[in-house]
């Protein structure tokens, strides 16, 4: 449905150089799908949601939405945001002040110019919709902070547009409301089936969320994969410490077949699953989350997949539904979770059982 | 989900011509035309010898030796330097004691010094000037009888024609701005610092003088040097205070070069590029300072809660010193402005003279066969520059600070070009320019019109970008996300948002037009004058009496203006989403 290709984007700072904001960036988002880009600040990910959006104009690329070219700097082709048909909500929300509720929601289908009985009912079916319906004649300024990003949403939805565009819509609120809108705001994408390009730095919102993501960093796209995919199997140093936490273990390959390998490393030998670009005698580091290091004090039954370690308990940090331990093994310290019932005390001998198929080598050199 | 295009489809756009073309465009000419043309009229004139019916205009350097080689002009060039740099100091000085106390201190009485916001708005230059030669003169003036009766002399105490005399009137006048400058200066300074220096054992005047002061300094400094730029294109005082008694200043030089028969428009011209060139280099050095002074701030976007020094019982001798200074600045200009309307002719206060109070004076202002036109033309002059600058710094400065408009530095720089023209070099400027391009402007209140607004144009373009600022720019990215088109974005969005700018930028020009007095005095005709004209006429024939009653009907309307102004501003403050 959306596909963006090999998109550029630079604009100038205050100097007057050159800033690269989105480099060689390419993606394909199905229909109904949700798709975010995810990734540190300054990453080029709402510069490249903004391109989309036609807000900003790459300085090469295409863009093109169900069949339609809405960018190309080959074919001169650059069609002004307000032709586009896409529903944006922003990061402030965007909510005019000056209008209340009502008149903010019915702005879109005003412009386009709607009969007016038309407009009250495509607006109060919209507002039913995000539960605002009660709420019409409010002044838009008087809305805590989940209406106004309801009533940013419904604004957005109101036009029926073809692609939705949300700038990280959820880090306005406070904690306990953003979960709750997370899942608002995935039930409603999946109601409606929009195809939803959705940007963020917060990366248990975009596996919560997404169908597909695209981690990027420093204006490239590093990592596209489904969020089990980001997770589990991080193809790069950058993803793996930037979603969720991890334990990096450097290493070399000393033996590869069928996507497995074998790892020597500071620990010892470790069996593990080997990403793309991992060559035989190469330089890794393996990652491996705290979650995957599983704790015993007796010796674990090994299956012929896992990798057993010995190690020394270094510290403990309590933390109310589970325990982070730093275990020593040789010179290397691991993280990882436990069961609050586990209490093994510091200073004493514990097991290391990791699955081969959790433990992910990537390719690089592993000096921190 | 089914996309309903058809149905959904945009209003059809005309792609051949983009309407915000022409929104650009105009304002670029009209710039352009306001801003430079005459520049380069006056520029032209000071090579010019007089025309006469005799001879035609000659280009020569002839003025320009009399400007600068008369053996007089040494004494010009240093009588306006010790003036303004007197008046400058003296604001200063004042205007930062103040703004300290007030800031930074816990003196009572603080809710007075809100009011001194409004006092230059609310009191013009020349009735300030004028009350303070009915106080301080050495004839007539209230503070000298009072001493002599006193002390039972003769002897003259102040004498308000001199030097020192034009420096305290001036300085006085321009210290509320000054402390309206450092006000905004200690506001933005982080109180911690001065808390450090008090748990490290200093004392309030040790704080005040090596840590406020010192972290203050470039702000002062800049203060100075808008402070001196002002004195320098003052009128009212050098006129009104120095050509009596020969104290000439390049102002009131300019002044007379024009009266002078033949009149010497070339040397009027000769002088006036030696003070525009003084007055740029002043703004020049200011905006400077501004630019540095921003790279070592040590103001961060955290919001301070102000917290204020306690002075124990030094407090009340802070409060004296705000009293004192309400007095001299408010209150006896005004009363004594009040004492003079009541009177049939001038006398000093005394029993005798309460007896004979009466509302004559009013009345015959109102009387006069002229009064009613002359309050019209201020009044059309007021509005229709108001209307005009508003609307067009609004768009200038939407052009300014929201699109990627290429050479759109240089069209802020214009609008903010007649910053540096003093308001009579400014009349000369426009009066030789409409003279020599006869378009039937001359002699009618299209001519002030068009120096209104030139003059104000900065001042609007001030207010405009302020607010334009502080609409987060995704207001109007979400219009366009909603399908609006650019104008209907300005229309419906931009407009509607920068309103209470708008209108406070509105009135705050009818105000300072209302009051304008030194570029309309070279442009004005018969039929054309405005209420400060009329007041300089007034004050030419000796009027007293009705002088101080044009007076002080004129300062009770810019009062409710002035009021009406704040009310604007609280009103339709709309909290930013």
């Amino acid at each position: 449905m959306l596909s963006v290709r090999s998109l550029f984007t630079e604009y100038a700072n205050e100097r007057g150089g050159a800033v690269k904001a989105a480099q060689d960036v390419s993606f394909e988002v199905p229909e109904g799908k949700l798709f975010t880009l995810l990734g540190p600040s300054g990453c080029g990910k709402t510069t490249t949601l903004r391109s989309i959006a036609g807000l900003e104009k790459p300085t090469a690329g295409e863009i093109e939405v169900g069949g339609r070219l809405v960018y190309s700097s080959g074919k001169g082709v650059f069609v002004a945001p307000n032709k586009r048909n896409f529903g944006m909500v922003f990061q402030s929300y965007a909510i005019w002040p000056h209008m209340n509720v009502f008149q903010n929601v019915a702005f879109p289908l005003e412009v386009r110019r709607l009969p007016r009985k038309e407009t009250r009912e495509r607006v109060m079916r919209v507002l039913h919709a995000v539960q605002l319906d009660e709420l019409v004649d409010r002044d838009a300024t008087k809305l805590s902070g989940g209406q106004q990003q309801r009533l940013a949403l419904a604004r957005a939805l109101v036009m029926e547009p073809q692609l939705l565009l949300l700038d990280e819509p959820l880090s306005n609120l406070d904690a306990k409301l953003r979960d709750r809108m997370r899942s608002e705001l995935k039930r409603l994408q999946r109601d409606l089936n929009l195809t939803t390009v959705y940007v963020t730095h917060d990366q248990s919102e975009a596996l919560a969320l997404s169908h597909e993501i695209a981690v990027m960093s420093e204006g490239r796209v590093v990592q596209i994969g489904t969020p089990r995919q980001i997770y589990e199997q991080p193809g790069d140093r950058f993803v793996a410490d930037f979603v969720g936490t991890t334990n990096f273990i450097a290493g070399t390959v000393i033996a590869l077949a069928d996507g497995r390998c074998v790892v020597s490393s500071a620990m010892g030998e470790l069996k593990a699953h080997a990403s793309e670009g991992v060559g035989k005698d190469a330089r890794v580091i393996v990652s491996v989350r705290p979650e995957d290091v599983e704790l015993s004090e007796a010796p674990p039954a090994a299956a012929a997949g896992d990798n057993v370690l010995k190690g020394t308990v270094d510290a403990k940090d309590f933390l109310g539904d589970y325990l982070d331990f730093h275990v020593k093994v040789g010179d290397i310290v691991l993280t990882a979770k436990a069961h609050p019932s586990l209490r093994t005390p510091t200073g004493d001998a514990i097991y290391l059982r990791m699955k081969a198929d959790k433990c992910v080598a990537i390719a690089g050199d592993g000096a921190r | 989900m089914t996309h309903a295009v058809g149905r959904l489809a945009l209003p059809d756009a005309a792609p051949r011509f983009d309407s915000r073309w022409v929104l650009i465009g105009v304002p670029v000419a009209l710039v352009l035309w306001l801003a430079l043309v005459p520049l380069v009229f006056l520029l032209w004139q000071s090579f010019l010898t007089p025309q006469t019916a005799a001879a035609p205009a000659q280009l020569t350097l002839e003025n320009y030796v009399a400007a600068y080689f008369d053996r007089d002009n040494a004494r010009l060039f240093l009588n306006s330097l010790q003036f303004a740099t007197g008046a400058a100091l003296l604001a200063l000085v004042v205007g930062t004691g103040l703004a300290w106390m007030n800031e930074r201190t816990n003196t009572p009485f603080k809710a007075l010094f809100f009011a001194l916001a409004i006092i230059p708005l609310v009191i013009p230059g020349i009735l300030f000037t004028v009350a303070w030669i009915m106080l301080a003169s050495p004839k007539i003036g209230l503070v000298n009888l009072a001493l002599q009766a006193l002390f039972g002399t003769d002897a003259v105490f102040v004498n308000i024609y001199s030097m020192a005399g034009m420096i305290w009137v001036d300085g006085l006048h321009y210290s509320p701005m000054a402390f309206l400058l450092m006000t905004a200066a200690f506001r933005s300074m982080d109180p911690a610092l001065e808390e450090q220096a008090a748990l490290s054992g200093a004392s309030v005047p040790q704080i005040a003088r090596r840590i406020t002061l010192r972290l203050a300094w470039p702000a002062a400094l800049g203060a100075l040097l808008i402070l001196f730029v002002r004195s320098i294109e003052s009128f009212e005082v050098p006129a009104l205070l120095g050509l009596p008694v020969g104290i000439h200043v390049y102002t009131s030089s300019i002044y007379q070069a024009i009266h002078d028969y033949p009149s010497r428009i070339g040397l009027a011209a000769a002088y006036a590029v030696t003070l525009l060139l003084i007055t740029s280099l002043g703004i020049y050095a200011q905006s400077r300072l501004a630019r540095e002074g921003s790279r070592f701030a040590t103001v961060t976007g955290k919001g301070f809660r102000p917290r204020t020094i306690d002075l124990g019982r030094w407090r009340y001798v802070t409060a004296a010193i705000f009293i004192l200074y309400f007095v001299v600045i408010v209150l006896l200009p005004f009363l004594v402005l009040v004492w003079t309307s009541l009177q049939k002719f001038y006398s000093a206060p005394s029993w005798a003279a309460l007896d004979r109070l009466s509302l004559d004076s009013y009345r015959a202002v109102l009387d006069y066969p002229q009064f009613a036109g002359v309050v019209w033309n201020s009044l059309v002059l007021a509005f229709g520059s108001a209307a005009t600058v508003t609307l067009l710094s609004a768009v200038i400065a939407w052009v300014v600070l929201r699109t990627k408009v290429p050479g759109r530095w240089l069209l802020d720089n214009l609008a903010s070009l007649p910053l540096v023209f003093p308001g009579l070099v400014l009349g000369l400027a426009i009066m030789v320019c409409y003279l020599t391009i006869d378009i039937g402007v001359y002699g009618t209140l299209w001519i002030m019109f068009i120096a209104y607004v030139t003059r104000f144009l900065p001042y609007g373009m001030r207010y405009n970008s302020a607010s334009m600022l502080q609409i987060h720019k995704e207001l109007e990215e979400s219009a366009a996300m909603s399908g609006a088109s650019w104008g209907m974005t300005f229309a419906r969005v931009v407009l509607p948002l920068l309103k209470p700018g708008l209108l406070a930028g509105f009135i705050y020009v009818m105000i300072v037009s209302i009051r304008e007095l030194s570029s309309s005095i070279l442009l004005y005709s018969p039929g054309t004058e405005v209420v400060s004209i009329m007041i300089w006429e007034l004050w030419q024939n000796g009027q007293y009496v009705e002088l101080s009653a044009l007076g002080v009907m004129l300062i009770a309307a810019l009062f409710v203006l002035v009021l009406l102004a704040q009310l604007a501003g609280r009103r339709f403050g709309i909290a930013e989403a």
